[in-house]
């Protein structure tokens, strides 16, 4: 990589241990995916919760941070992916007191580089969006495909190690999404029919993410009978970027970017109602006993809050069923200030803040409350629980209530 | 005469092994029980097989960004793979790999997991992008 007088300064160990760190892994990626040279960024966005970290990322993390304050603080704004506690519930939710040091220990360490401590995976929705053309370095797959195909911002997928160098040294490697060339369209899907439900938008995402099946395939999806909201494509992109790993789509008319093919655009996909039902009916288990409903993955924006208290107005989860919401700090506050927090608790249900489900030990969490079959309106959080033990059911928001309320699944 | 694989330059040291290959994708946190050493994912093509100490051969990787702490995690607790040969990796393994210091490579002129098999005793080199098959002779 050709670096300017600043980054050798930087790679000699000139302005500190944690800036040294930085760049050279940054450069060791770099190199890897040939990039010529460094781009600034204006964010970054790092994952880090403590079932990631383990016990030698926390450490890392405190030898990182124990350095002058001049050598370890952040030099653009730097936040975070949702944590893997919420002290308030932890103990509701099974984990355990020695998961909450650990996250005590991360959030310090976190905190010491002078990282914002957001805990969101909807940050584009509810912490600062990129605008089109901006280079950033975010560091959930949710969060970055949202960023790259509905804003036009240019990130790559960042780890919470190269999240935290980018947000060190102030500058990401230049390859992959931060380049025009791997922006152009490769794949083309039609939609034959109208999606009714954000778990259909999900399960759109599975089906075109499956199809990809690589981080280096952009497609375009067209057809579209009118424009989705925010959490449409919130879902959709969450659930293409973990089916297929997909960092970057193109809705023609929709998304920020015009979506050119560098060679003659390939024969387009048909996606019916069929595919989406058929790919729901992967997770189906009627007349299961219900252990767990999540809402998450991705975190739940206002409206979806206000939805599932609307959903929940006048019931009660059933004794045997666990609901949980988990949602950013921020809406949280809001919910609690507007009453929708005391609504959905008033049903049985808990509201967590700053974490996800996946990021909080769900292994740990089925064994201690003797969870296996979990419904949930993410498509995203059905993939990846699968390497959990848990037998996931993905519906509509209104039949995992509708469920809960049962104790089965519908 | 061993067989010698070109591809792309990698990252991490040097390493000896023997191969796991399958021609499926991976995530640390998707696939993989990280207390036990296996693959726990059922519907992955390496379920129940342990896959520390091994080389892993596969396509390409999942979703998900946990990858690039986990690596390094695993290897602190000594159940991590001995390298990884991919097709072609996404960002977060190869951050994963720079991070935990596992030797990873991607990009071969054919298909890796048809080229290798299990139980193939193989060098890799990152700085030289080049993975010996040792086994078996050109």
């Amino acid at each position: 990589m050709q670096l300017t007088d600043e980054e050798n300064a930087i790679l000699a160990g000139e302005v500190g241990e944690p800036r040294r760190w930085a760049i050279a892994h940054q450069i060791a990626v770099g190199e890897f995916f040939d990039a010529a040279d460094f781009v600034p960024v204006s964010q970054a966005h790092i994952m880090a919760d403590t079932e990631s970290l383990g016990e030698a990322g926390i450490r890392f993390l405190e030898r990182l941070a124990s350095v002058p304050e001049l050598e370890r603080r952040v030099r653009v704004p730097a936040i975070t992916d949702p944590r893997g506690i919420d002290f308030t519930v932890y103990r509701r939710l099974g984990q355990s007191a020695a998961m909450a040091a650990l996250e005590t220990r991360a959030i310090a360490a976190l905190s010491a580089f002078g990282v914002l401590m957001t805990d969101t995976c909807i940050n584009y929705q509810t912490v600062m969006a990129p605008l089109r053309g901006e280079h950033v370095a975010w560091g959930d797959t949710g969060s970055v495909i949202y960023a790259n195909s509905v804003l036009g911002a240019r990130s790559n997928f960042e780890g919470g190690p190269s999240a935290l160098a980018a947000a060190l040294t102030g500058r990401t490697p230049r390859y992959g999404y931060h380049l025009d060339t791997s922006r152009r369209a490769t794949r083309r899907f039609r939609v034959t029919s109208r999606l009714r439900d954000l778990c259909e938008w999900g399960a759109l995402g599975g089906v075109i993410g499956e199809s990809c099946g690589s981080y280096w395939q952009v497609p375009v999806i067209e057809g579209l009978a009118a424009v989705p909201g925010s959490d449409a494509l919130k879902h959709f992109g969450a659930a293409l970027a973990s089916f297929g790993s997909v960092a970057l789509f193109h809705m023609p008319g929709i998304t920020a970017e015009e979506a050119a093919f560098d060679r003659p655009p390939p024969a387009s996909v048909s996606i019916s109602r069929a595919d989406l039902a058929a790919f729901l009916a992967r997770y189906a288990a009627p007349g299961d006993k219900l252990d767990v409903v999540v809402f998450a993955a991705p975190q739940l924006s206002l409206f979806e809050i206000a939805a599932v208290a609307d959903a929940l107005d006048g019931r009660h989860v059933h004794r045997d069923t666990t609901v949980i919401v988990a949602t950013s700090p921020e809406i949280k506050h809001a919910a609690d200030r507007m009453g929708l927090t005391s609504r959905i608790e008033a049903a049985g249900a808990v509201v967590a803040q700053g974490i996800c489900f996946y990021q909080g030990y769900a292994r740990e969490m089925a064994e201690a409350n003797g969870w296996t079959r979990l419904m949930t309106n993410s498509a995203k959080l059905v993939n990846i629980l699968g390497g959990y033990g848990y037998r996931s059911s993905l519906a509509s928001l209104e039949q995992c209530i509708d469920s809960a309320v049962a104790g089965r699944v519908l | 005469m061993p067989i010698l694989l070109r591809c792309h330059r990698g990252i991490g040291p040097a390493v000896s092994g023997t191969a796991l290959v399958a021609a499926d994708n991976f995530s640390a946190r998707y696939d993989l029980d990280r207390a036990r050493g296996i693959f726990s994912r059922p519907s992955h093509k390496l379920a129940g097989e342990s896959y520390v100490d091994l080389i892993l051969v596969l396509d390409g990787a999942k979703g998900g960004v946990a990858t690039a702490w986990m690596l390094h995690d695993m290897a602190a607790r000594r159940i991590v793979p001995r390298a990884l040969i991919f097709n072609r990796v996404n960002p977060i393994l190869a951050q994963g790999a720079a991070f935990a210091g596992v030797a990873l490579v991607d990009r071969f002129a054919g298909d890796v997991t048809r080229l290798l098999r299990t139980g193939d005793a193989l060098r890799v080199d990152p700085g030289a992008g080049v993975v010996e098959i040792l086994n078996r002779d050109a």
